[in-house]
């Protein structure tokens, strides 16, 4: 029985694999900003078999917060096996151009917020010196594009902070997981036209809880999407600058 | 990739989907002229379902437990939640389901809609006895809680209603005890419809319900299989492993000559002949008796792209003569049907304003889509069900005039001032012409 702790407990992603979890027995602690959403998650991980299920809601992206959570996170659950980092926001590109208080937030959002808990967290790993921390991060921090640099500048700094900390943390055995899931059927893409690439969430969550137990240090899920970047990256820029990505 | 259709796939439609991802979403916007329908996970046989030039609502993202009482079997889930996950819930801690239909991948929202029956009716009734209480949204962002007491005749409407009355939210029903996931079966061999009569009148198991050679003539008329059985006994609680069947897929479109009157009758052959002995005795597990076709996966394809007709009604028991006439009609058609099933249902009165079932011998074949040649074969069986007090299953119907529904189902007035003014489906506008 594992002690885990997800924040952003409300993400469709998360909440497959927070199913996953409470099938097997864990112990789950539930941070998000929704209240009812959490209470709804709440019973259905109980039902589900989760040893014990506690959650709070807050804004997660606000950083004063973090410490003090993570307090009452220790309190009630005892220090974590798991972290899960899942909380997102794919904002509007468009507006983004124009209007930089909402690049701003796309990047605490997606960025700065997640740095703060990740930098608590990796003191107190490291101190136990064992356990994993998994953090969703995405595709489009591989490389830049015009259709979506904004969102992608933010997961491309967490993805490249992911892998530093992760190097960092192997001297204590701790493991850090990223995860770079492509398109996922989920509310963030709700507005977007779907096509053959898009999976589910509860595919997304298999992968993960794989590559968990597998200490696994870079997921891209599904793996085919491990080739369409690399063949991205390889295009070079000159010739990229011309395509509408 | 999201293409919205119902099970035997035709009529194919163009609609547009919204998913909702929240039982507490708010019902999308509408244009003016644009109607909703909730959509569960097309299992049906037909367009109660689909929602021509309208909008659906995707309900299989709606798939939270939301309370399980352990000691008193009760349990509540959001609608989208399927008969298959509930299952893999409550097998483990000795519970089932109160009634099922023939397949585990329906939502809960779908067995409501339709008030499903199951191979205990003469037992238990419809899905709808079952319910203790659930949650209706309407367009208007009202929201009724409905249950045997409370709002009554919002209860009566939704159970059976076909999803026209809002979207219901979650539901509380009863489970029934099981000491294990195993079923005690007798299956016995029938020579012909007055054989199962026999059969059914004297059957003493909780589930019952017979295979019928649907090409059989003359002295064969109404061969078949009749299964019936109980859940095991406690007797049987130990050494038992779940088993693990791999899945047969059909992944693309048979084509159409597969299912020419030869194929099928050589399947019908080897299937009546499976077992030699008149009767045989056994445990199965429950996934085989009561999902047969759920091990093989997408086995609608079989009929190739031009879809397929699933036909069941319901006639009153004490007339064998209209049975044969029926099923002399269906054999002497050549359209054959790939699947026929029969039960006789039970005396217990259904809950809902147009629940389907009742009193007497329900008949549910398939029948190959030959266009207009099929279609007045299934007319032609409609004036004898309607000739003879019977009717006929809206959850699997695609072309039923709507004289004849209105002749079956007399209380489709009354329905109407629950029906949601911003709901409708592709049957619905069908039936009321
Ligand atoms: C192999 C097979 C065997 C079957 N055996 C049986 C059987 O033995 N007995 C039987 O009765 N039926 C049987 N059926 C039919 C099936 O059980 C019903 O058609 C069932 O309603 C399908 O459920 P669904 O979740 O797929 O709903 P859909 O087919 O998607 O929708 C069915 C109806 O429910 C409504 N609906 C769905 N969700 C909601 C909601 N949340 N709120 C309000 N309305 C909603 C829809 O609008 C529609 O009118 C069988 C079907 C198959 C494919
Ligand atoms: N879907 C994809 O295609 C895709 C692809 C690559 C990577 N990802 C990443 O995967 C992660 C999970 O996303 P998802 O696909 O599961 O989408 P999702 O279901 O929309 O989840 C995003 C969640 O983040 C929460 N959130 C956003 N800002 C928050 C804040 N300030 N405080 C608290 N919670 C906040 C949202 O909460 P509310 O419910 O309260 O709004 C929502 O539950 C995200 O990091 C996303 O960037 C997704």
């Amino acid at each position: 029985m594992k002690k885990i702790l997800i924040i952003g407990a409300t993400s469709a992603i998360a909440r497959e694999l927070a199913k996953r979890f409470a099938g097997r027995g864990d112990k789950l602690f539930l941070l998000g900003r929704d209240e009812g959403k959490l209470q709804i998650i709440h019973a259905d991980l109980q039902i589900r078999g989760a040893a014990k299920v506690v959650y709070a809601a807050a804004d997660l992206a606000n950083t004063e917060k973090h410490a003090g959570l993570l307090q009452q996170v220790y309190k009630t659950l005892g220090e974590p096996d798991v972290v899960l980092l899942a909380y997102g926001t794919l904002g509007e590109q468009a507006q983004g151009e124009q209007d930089y208080t909402m690049a701003q937030q796309e990047f605490q959002t997606n960025f700065l917020s997640p740095v703060s808990w990740l930098t608590l967290l990796a003191n107190d790993f490291a101190r136990r010196g064992s356990g994993s921390i998994v953090v969703l991060s995405s595709v489009a921090g591989d490389r830049g594009r015009q259709s979506n640099y904004i969102y992608g500048a933010a997961k491309g700094g967490l993805s490249i902070f992911t892998q530093g900390l992760r190097n960092r943390l192997y001297h204590s055995g701790v493991h850090v997981l990223t995860v770079k899931p492509g398109f996922t059927d989920t509310p963030m893409t709700a507005d977007m036209k779907k096509n053959f690439l898009f999976v589910s969430p509860a595919k997304v969550a298999r992968d993960i809880e794989q590559a968990l137990e597998k200490r696994q240090t870079i997921l891209y899920t599904p793996w085919f999407w491990r080739f369409i970047m690399l063949v991205i990256k390889l295009i070079p820029e000159w010739l990229f600058i011309k395509l509408k990505l | 990739m999201l293409a919205y259709q119902s099970w035997n796939r035709y009529p194919s439609v163009r609609q547009k989907a919204d998913i909702l991802h929240w039982a507490t979403d708010v019902l999308p916007d509408i244009q003016q002229g644009e109607t909703l329908l909730p959509y569960g996970l097309g299992r049906s046989y037909g367009d109660v379902c689909l929602n021509q030039g309208g909008r659906i609502l995707d309900t299989q993202n709606l798939n939270h437990f939301l309370h399980f009482d352990r000691a008193k079997g009760i349990l509540r889930c959001e609608s989208g939640v399927t008969l298959a996950q509930i299952l893999s819930l409550i097998i483990p801690v000795g519970w089932f389901l109160p009634v099922t239909p023939g397949t585990q991948f329906i939502t809960l929202g779908g067995a409501v809609a339709n008030d499903v029956h199951g191979k205990n009716h003469h037992c238990a009734g419809n899905f709808g006895h079952h319910i203790r209480q659930f949650e209706l949204l309407r367009s208007d962002g009202s929201v009724y809680l409905c249950s045997p007491q409370q709002n009554p005749e919002w209860f009566r409407a939704t159970v059976g209603g076909l999803g026209l009355t809002g979207l219901i939210r979650w539901v509380e029903f009863q489970l029934i005890p099981i000491n294990n996931p195993l079923i005690e079966v007798e299956t016995v061999k029938f020579a012909n419809i007055d054989e199962f009569f026999s059969l059914s009148k004297a059957s003493a198991f909780d589930y019952s319900v017979a295979w019928l050679d649907g090409m059989a003539k003359g002295k064969s008329l109404g061969r078949g299989l009749f299964m019936q059985g109980n859940h095991a006994a406690p007797q049987w609680n130990h050494g038992y492993c779940m088993k693990n069947t791999r899945k047969l897929s059909i992944p693309i479109d048979f084509p159409g000559f597969t299912l020419n009157k030869l194929s099928i009758k050589l399947f019908n052959t080897l299937y009546y002949h499976k077992q030699i002995k008149k009767v045989s005795t056994g445990l199965a597990h429950y996934l085989p008796f009561f999902y047969p076709l759920d091990g093989v996966e997408n086995w609608n394809r079989i009929y190739g792209a031009k879809g397929f007709f699933q036909y069941q009604c319901v006639l009153p028991y004490d007339n064998p003569a209209v049975i044969k006439e029926m099923l002399k009609t269906i054999a002497n058609s050549g359209q054959a049907s790939f699947l026929g099933v029969m039960k006789v249902f039970g005396d217990i009165q259904s809950l809902g304003l147009l629940s389907f079932p009742r009193k007497g011998f329900t008949l549910a074949l398939d029948f190959r889509n030959h266009g207009e040649k099929t279609l007045r074969l299934l007319e032609a069986l409609d004036v004898m069900v309607s000739a003879n007090g019977g009717v006929v299953y809206p959850a699997k119907d695609t072309r039923m005039s709507a004289q004849h529904f209105q002749q079956f189902y007399p209380n489709w007035e009354d329905m109407l001032k629950f029906i949601d003014p911003h709901f409708s489906s592709g049957f619905w506008r069908r039936v009321t012409k």
